[in-house]
């Protein structure tokens, strides 16, 4: 995407066949709903080609880092086509094949390119079948399609295949009606839960990820780094480093590089490049960063509004005014960002670790003054991305050095550069004045979130009187270095924002339901009319085996629930707090998740103990140190995310919902992490944390603030 | 500078000549094209890059080459044997015990060094073995689940 002067990165999308249209939603989620239909090619033959041996080859722009949609969408061909399984091949995120597509993030892939993907399927269905008939001389009506074979019902001596039919060319029969989608109930192939298309690749290591393909007469390049955000290069000396035999060196503009054929001597040369750095005085540090956020924060806008927020903080019979916080949090997918480019008459071709292969497309294009055509991204597997791999930087430092040196660059960041590098999911703050009335129904409700964003501050519970505010950048798109509040980049972060919003307005509902002694479960469905979270809620208390108690309980067992990405998730966990370390122990977790249709029920539930086993990270142990622009946190020995020892035992509760179509599956359960942690926490010790991560120094600091209370 | 390093890899004579600093793992996936050793922190503390070395779990980027001279050494790539997969790659297909598939390898390597010195580990010892195996994904209990039906199932056939 261009950067444009004084409009918003992800206000721009490019359309199909050209052209550039700026939408206004702040939402993507509202924003590709709305688009969907415009951005998405309605020729079927833009997303699958039958091959003469009957194979199908599906194109999509959406990239496989680990959520499964290789084999959902996979799923989904095949159920709406009427071909097996193992007949399809999947084509990914490859720029010259695919579909255009914003990007793999927003748990979009089966809510929004899932529609798209079965209806082109369906119409191939539909005009295959149509052919078929012409070809045999009998009604369509009267065929039914089997493993992709058209066969007359009753007479199957009397058939035509797909691959006959299709040959491997463009479909250009057109059936002037559109096909419905098969109804769940005939479902054959969604639903199910196959083995992963790429499952023997990923247990044989033959999948190939950025960073282990290899070019003939390929270069690693390393680049220059300054040692924080905001730094300036004052004096720069390669001349050792250019003595290293085989070694090219890079300067143009800010990009300083070394090359050479071998990973560890380009390494060792820019051990041997001498650079001196101006640098920015460094004032923030992940304590003072709260009081700048706020600071800073003056303008804010107004999510929601309701009722009469005055009046009814005078008449509430108790309020509760609560500041909740939260600290950086690292992306740190196990594969670091890597591109490999090559420059070849004329044409970029970049294969890179990314979530954008589009977006990144038209970056490279712009930086490199080639047009967009002349550039193709190419997704192989990703190792992770979590939202952290949108803005491929390392897939424009590889195209350059391509294009500088004239030969196949790759580029793949060391730990401390990916650390270094990452656009960060934003510290955050949370501020709310909440009341009840007589009867113990949320009377006020008035909430302001900054620097997080708006995504997950809506309230689920009734209440006449709401206000919900949200100050600062969102985190729905990256957001680079010296832009804004914080003093590095930032970015979404699986369920941006709501990751925060709902840790502070499930804590606070907890801190109500205490202050009434009222169960905080019965506290929830007193306090819901919407039927459908009142069902995961309960889905959730079955399977927990919930027993009504006032907290703090002593038991630690904590309860939250959220709406993300279209679904409905209620968690419920056990946990013990050691009083003398103040370490907290997850001993279970249970959630119940309403996602709509499940395309793929086992990979649905590895997506929620994955995001809740991820969500233990900022909720416990994840809270990046840095000094002003320097990033302290360089690799996996200072910053703890979730090991073996603190993973919980982890039941997913996928509740039926076949009436709707399928939602998002990759963010939402992860969103309840932190709430359910903090309400368990309470419960086992009534010590209440309002600052994410809950690390030992902060549970004993808060164990002893309520001993001396 | 440069040595001849002979030693087994997956079962074959291989010999590499090298720097007295090169690293196991930048041979592995420079010199050899192995690539199924992932890079993931450098310093021996993600495990992406897991290799057993004579029977032990070793991490391949802070292991010089040099080290492995005479030893034996197996990867993610020597695992399956004529087109069979070892029960330990089987079991973790069968319970979902991947999902971006980056410390695949080096998980499946440590549980396969484990096995070899403890056929029947129990829970706990299973879950402080890979206690130094990184996944960000969140595949953890399946993981597991999958270590200990492999042992489950491999000690019944044998």
């Amino acid at each position: 995407m261009n950067a444009s002067p004084g409009l918003d990165r992800r206000a721009f999308l490019q359309l199909l066949g050209g052209g550039i249209v700026v939408l206004v939603s702040l939402d993507p989620t509202a924003l590709l709903a709305d688009e969907a239909r415009r951005l998405y090619p309605e020729d079927f033959n833009a997303y699958l080609v039958i091959g003469r041996d009957g194979r199908v080859t599906v194109f999509s722009g959406k990239i496989e880092m680990g959520q499964g949609v290789m084999t959902s969408q996979a799923q989904m061909v095949a159920e709406e086509l009427g071909v097996d399984l193992a007949a399809i091949d999947m084509v990914l995120g490859d720029t010259d094949r695919c579909p255009w597509d914003m990007g793999t993030f927003g748990s979009l892939t089966t809510r929004m390119f899932g529609p798209a993907l079965r209806a082109a399927a369906a119409q191939a269905r539909l005009v295959l079948t149509t052919l078929a008939a012409e070809r045999l001389g009998v009604p369509a009506d009267r065929l039914e399609i089997r493993h992709g074979v058209a066969v007359v019902a009753g007479d199957p001596a009397r058939s035509v295949s797909y691959a006959q039919l299709a040959k491997g060319a463009r479909i250009t029969r057109v059936v002037d009606r559109k096909a419905v989608l098969r109804a769940a109930a005939d479902f054959q192939v969604m639903g199910l839960s196959p083995q992963r298309l790429d499952a023997v690749e990923k247990v044989t290591g033959v999948a190939r990820y950025a960073a282990d393909l290899r070019l003939p007469g390929m270069l690693y390049g390393r680049v220059l780094r300054p040692p924080m955000h905001g730094a300036s290069l004052a004096t720069l000396d390669t001349a050792a480093a250019a003595a290293l035999p085989g070694v090219t060196v890079v300067r143009r503009d800010d990009l300083v590089a070394v090359l050479h054929a071998d990973p560890e001597a380009a390494a060792a040369a820019l051990e041997a490049v001498r650079a001196t750095w101006r640098l920015p005085e460094a004032k923030l540090d992940r304590d003072s960063i709260f009081g700048h956020i706020l600071a800073a924060s003056d303008e804010l806008t107004d999510v929601a509004s309701r009722g009469d927020i005055g009046a009814a903080r005078a008449g509430a019979v108790r309020t509760f005014e609560t500041t909740y916080r939260k600290g950086y949090v690292a992306h740190a997918p196990l594969e670091p960002h890597a591109a490999l480019a090559e420059f070849k008459d004329g044409r970029m071709t970049v294969w890179a670790s990314t979530q954008t292969p589009f977006p990144a497309r038209d970056r490279i294009a712009a930086v490199l003054g080639l047009s967009a055509k002349d550039v193709r991204v190419i997704t192989p597997f990703v190792g992770g991305g979590f939202g952290g791999k949108s803005a491929s930087d390392q897939a424009i430092e590889a195209a350059r050095l391509a294009q500088i040196t004239g030969k196949p660059v790759q580029v793949a960041w060391t730990r401390a550069e990916e650390f270094f590098k990452d656009t960060f999911d934003p510290a955050a703050v949370v501020r709310i004045a909440s009341g009840v009335d007589r009867a113990g129904g949320i009377s006020l409700w008035d909430y302001t979130v900054y620097a997080a964003g708006a995504r997950g501050a809506s309230l689920p519970y009734a209440t006449p009187n709401a206000r919900i505010r949200s100050a600062g950048k969102n985190s729905e798109g990256p957001v680079p270095a010296g832009v804004g509040v914080h003093p590095f980049a930032v970015g979404p972060w699986r369920g941006p924002g709501a990751n925060m919003n709902v840790f502070a307005i499930e804590s606070q509902i907890d801190i109500m339901a205490a202050a009434l002694g009222v169960d905080p479960l019965e506290f929830r469905l007193r306090n819901l009319t919407d039927e459908r979270m009142k069902r995961v809620l309960q889905a959730a208390a079955d399977a927990f085996g919930w027993k009504a108690a006032a907290t703090p309980s002593g038991r630690g067992h904590g309860i939250a629930c959220s709406i993300d990405a279209g679904s409905y998730v209620a968690t419920m966990a056990e946990v013990r707090v050691d009083p003398a370390t103040g370490r907290v122990k997850v001993l279970r977790i249970v959630c119940a998740q309403d996602m709509g249709i499940v395309v793929n029920p086992v990979g649905a539930k590895m997506q929620i103990e994955g995001g809740l086993t991820m969500g233990l990270g900022y909720t416990l142990s994840e809270d990046l140190r840095f000094r002003g622009g320097e990033i302290l946190d360089r690799n996996f020995d200072t910053y703890e995310i979730p090991r073996f020892t603190a993973a919980p035992r982890i039941e997913a509760v996928l509740v039926k919902n076949d009436a709707l179509a399928p939602q998002g599956g990759g963010e939402p359960a992860v969103t309840t992490t932190g709430a359910v942690i903090a309400n368990a926490v309470f419960d086992a010790t009534g010590a209440r944390l309002l600052r994410l991560p809950m690390s030992p120094d902060r549970i004993l600091e808060a164990l002893a603030a309520k001993g001396a209370a | 500078m440069k040595n001849s390093i002979k030693f087994r890899l997956n079962g074959r004579p291989t010999t590499l000549q090298a720097a007295d600093d090169r690293m196991l793992l930048w041979a592995l996936r420079t010199d050899l094209g192995l690539t199924g050793s992932k890079y993931g922190c450098g310093e021996g503390i993600c495990g992406a890059c897991t290799v057993v070395v004579d029977g032990k779990a070793v991490r391949a980027c802070v292991t010089p080459l040099t080290s492995v001279a005479g030893k034996d050494v197996v990867t993610v790539e020597g695992l399956a044997h004529g087109g069979r997969l070892h029960p330990l790659q089987q079991s973790f297909i069968d319970h979902g015990a991947f999902q971006c598939g980056y410390c695949t390898p080096g998980m499946l390597m440590s549980a396969f060094a484990l096995l070899r010195e403890t056929p029947r580990p129990a829970h706990d010892a299973v879950v402080a073995h890979m206690d130094r195996n990184l996944c960000r994904c969140g595949a953890h209990q399946r993981i597991v689940d999958a270590i200990e039906a492999a042992a489950k199932a491999t000690a019944k056939s044998t």
